[in-house]
């Protein structure tokens, strides 16, 4: 029968904390494949084992979304038997479209009587006895056959490329400030892929930005929450908070105590539902409120540690990993965000913390958070 | 109080139109190709209409195609004009301000090696007839230059216009008269136009149809094929409940068009007026306001963002557009506004009113009303 066989390597921290991991790696699979029939998750030794009675394919791609797993593969699965095993070989490699190969054998199960070298020679005669057209090459084939000698025997080929990255779940929980831009969404899947749990954070200003662009940001989360969670989404309603700001305070200052705000107000979101950390999708020197003084600014109103996986990041860099996780083509709906409707025409480049400070000081910020409307929406994929 | 003033994008539908349509689905809902009576009958209805559409143009029920709306149309006119007449020569000359559906065929025909001239206009938006005069050349088989501007509602010179083909033969004149009939006066006996794409939807009538007149005699090949329905210009089972109403939509036109035109003026005036009166640093854009056409109003609040005005007048249930696209970006910026010269400031700063005849003095009095307390409340909050 067929199984589908998925490597998730060296999971980062090993030792007793492995089999935390791998759990939680379990639970993810399960969660995955949840729509899916007759669905048996088997752990053994370093590879997870998975059963379903619909279309592996269609399996293959939602585990491909799946943090934590580097490899996927479907393998037959067959008796302890040499017989067994040469057969399946053969069948195997008859349906491969591929002229050279090799055998190669891995042996965890040390009760099976045979040595891993000699298995892969009987395997490979029995091919190029059975099956036309075939030449064994060592160095560079055109398929590599995979034999797992454990409690069965696993036969595979082809193997596709995980995602990598660790189980969400695993590194606590971390709310993000999602703009609708692009860069915002990379940085909480890249925090995604790190284990991180994330909620998210959208500031709205209804009339000035449209239902569209709040759409927009959940579409976003949806395309999020494919990578192995749903996703909580709290849209605040930030028109007269940001009015505010731009009644009481300088004019050059007001896009960096916007920013300050926001921090805040996510700060406090985070520590209601238990996350630890703050995510930005900041880059060093994109814009004027992304400078080292501004982050520096930024940052002074935050206790929690702030990750900022795009720091270092050119935006093309950013853009092809929006592509590739799907997210480009809803970032790019031209529809306007909070940050971009007022903004000031000569944001200060290189803000100095003492009259950020002064200059908010006419600002009743505490009263406004307070008072804050704040939409959950639960966002499943 | 809903106030729509957004009819350049579309338009309600009149009730004797959605009328007549619920019938063809409903009733006379034959094809007018089968041979049987319900066939025959539908047949009979598509005529009328052809003739009722006929009539708003001044030509003839024959010379009326029927299209999927106004982009089909300009495309099927270019595009026709130019498989057909390709020996004649391979230059095309439209303008700067044409709407996208006859700009971005233009652009794709460059690519396929053809030369196109875009002809500038001044700050009023009209083209200049020395620079057009001078782009004709023996190369030249084709040119579209729209009746009526969709952003700022300039009128062409269609008129001396249409005098300059006679300075070449084989040489066909297309108008994109979209945001025109209805509006303004175009009666194809007195001008010599050789094909004219309206679209249902800007006159009341529903999305989904629109027609190419095409003056008899004009050499065009189709750019759909299939069952050779409408003369084999334009094949495809005919959308009858569309056809029937912009059949409908189009009598309507031509019986109250005096009426309608006296009407539409009017409230633009009112418009314009209350808001000199009551906005100062306003910027009218495009022709002078007696001018143009009657439905289009395009003016600029100085240090306000049009997107953000849009949506806080939309709060108050008034509906505009933007003069540019609805971004802050430059280079998305309105290529008509940027065509007339204005600058940055102006063209951020500009919204699109487009009137009906169902709106109502009080509903534009309530218009100006909210204008006047959302453009002083923004300005505050302009880009300092």
């Amino acid at each position: 029968m067929e199984v589908i066989l998925i490597k998730y390597g060296e999971l980062a921290l090993k030792g007793g904390n492995r089999s935390f991991f791998e759990n939680k790696l379990v639970r993810n699979i399960k969660e995955a494949l949840k729509s899916f029939d007759g669905v048996k998750v088997e752990k053994t030794h370093g590879r997870i084992y998975v059963e379903t009675s619909n279309n592996a394919k269609e399996a293959i791609d939602r585990l491909r979304k799946v943090f934590g797993i580097v490899g996927i593969t479907i393998a037959k699965k067959v008796e302890l038997d040499l017989n067994a095993i040469c057969d399946s070989a053969i069948e195997v490699m008859r349906h491969h479209s591929g002229k050279s190969f090799k055998v190669e054998t891995r042996r965890p199960n040390k009760s099976f009587p045979y040595e891993s070298i000699e298995i892969s020679r009987m395997i490979g005669g029995e091919i190029l006895k059975n099956v036309d057209d075939v030449h064994v090459d060592v160095h560079n084939p055109d398929v590599v056959l995979n034999v797992e000698i454990r409690e069965k025997a696993y036969l595979y080929s082809d193997t596709v490329d995980g995602i990598g990255g660790m189980p969400i779940g695993t590194n606590g929980k971390a709310v993000v400030l999602l703009s609708g831009g692009i860069d915002s969404p990379v940085a909480a899947w890249m925090m995604m892929k790190r284990g991180v749990e994330v909620e998210a954070v959208y500031f709205h200003s209804p009339p000035y930005t449209q239902e569209r662009a709040k759409d927009k940001v959940i579409d976003l989360c949806k395309k999020l929450s494919e990578y192995g969670q749903d996703i909580y989404l709290h849209v605040v309603n930030f028109t007269d908070f940001q009015l505010a700001i731009y009644d009481k305070c300088p004019p050059k200052l007001t896009t960096i105590i916007m920013r300050r705000m926001m921090m805040r107000v996510a700060e406090n979101i985070a520590l209601k539902y238990g996350a630890k950390a703050l995510i930005t999708g900041e880059s060093l020197g994109q814009v004027a409120s992304q400078t080292i003084e501004s982050l520096y600014c930024t940052n002074a109103v935050t206790h929690m540690p702030v990750f900022r996986p795009l720091i270092g990041m050119d935006k093309s860099e950013i853009v092809e990993i929006s592509k590739k996780i799907g997210t480009y083509d809803i970032s790019i709906r031209p529809y306007e965000d909070c940050c971009t409707i007022f903004v000031p025409k000569h944001p200060i480049i290189k803000p100095d913390l003492d009259d950020v400070i002064k200059g908010e000081k006419e600002l009743d910020y505490e009263q406004f958070i307070s008072s804050l409307e704040i939409d959950e929406i639960k966002v499943k994929s | 109080m809903e106030v729509y003033l957004d009819n350049s994008a579309t338009t309600k539908v009149r009730r004797e139109v959605v009328e007549k349509m619920v019938e063809a689905m409903e009733v006379e809902y034959g094809n007018p190709s089968s041979v049987h009576r319900k066939g025959y009958n539908a047949e009979k209805i598509l005529s009328k209409s052809r003739e009722d559409v006929a009539k708003l143009l001044g030509c003839e029920s024959h010379e009326v195609f029927f299209t999927s709306g106004g982009t089909e149309s300009n495309n099927l006119a270019i595009r026709g004009i130019v498989h057909s007449m390709k020996r004649n020569g391979n230059h095309l000359i439209t303008t700067k301000i044409e709407h996208p559906s006859v700009l971005n065929v233009m652009k794709q025909l460059e690519e396929e090696g053809f030369d196109v001239t875009y002809l500038n206009v001044d700050n009023h938006g009209y083209v200049d007839l020395d620079e057009l005069k001078n782009a004709i050349n023996d190369r030249t088989i084709l040119m579209s230059i729209m009746a009526a501007n969709n952003e700022i509602g300039t009128i062409e010179p269609l008129d001396e216009i249409a005098k300059l083909k006679r300075m070449k033969d084989k040489f066909y004149f297309h108008v994109d008269g979209v945001q025109a009939v209805g509006k303004i006066n175009i009666d194809l006996k007195n001008i010599d136009i050789d094909l004219l794409s309206i679209s249902g939807h800007k006159m009341h009538g529903p999305k989904g149809i629109g027609a190419l007149y095409v003056k008899k005699g004009t050499k065009i090949k189709p750019i759909l094929y299939g069952g050779g329905q409408e003369a084999n210009l334009r094949s495809g089972t005919e959308n009858m409940p569309g056809i029937v109403g912009l059949g409908e939509a189009c009598r309507f036109m031509k019986d109250n068009f005096i009426e309608y035109e006296g009407k539409l003026r009017a409230l633009k005036k009112r418009l314009y007026d209350g808001i000199k009166s009551e906005i100062p640093d306003i910027h009218l854009n495009g022709p002078d306001i007696d001018d143009g056409a009657p439905q289009i109003l395009n003016i600029s609040f100085l240090g306000v963002r049009g997107e953000v005005l849009l949506h806080a007048l939309e709060e108050k249930g008034i509906y505009v557009s933007t003069g540019s696209a609805c971004s802050s970006h430059k280079n998305t910026e309105s290529h008509v506004l940027k065509a007339i010269g204005l600058s940055h400031e102006y063209i951020e700063g500009a919204i699109r009113f487009s009137l009906s005849v169902f709106n109502t003095e009080e509903e534009i009095d309530y218009a100006i009303q909210v204008l006047k307390e959302k453009v002083n409340f923004l300005r505050r909050y302009k880009r300092r």
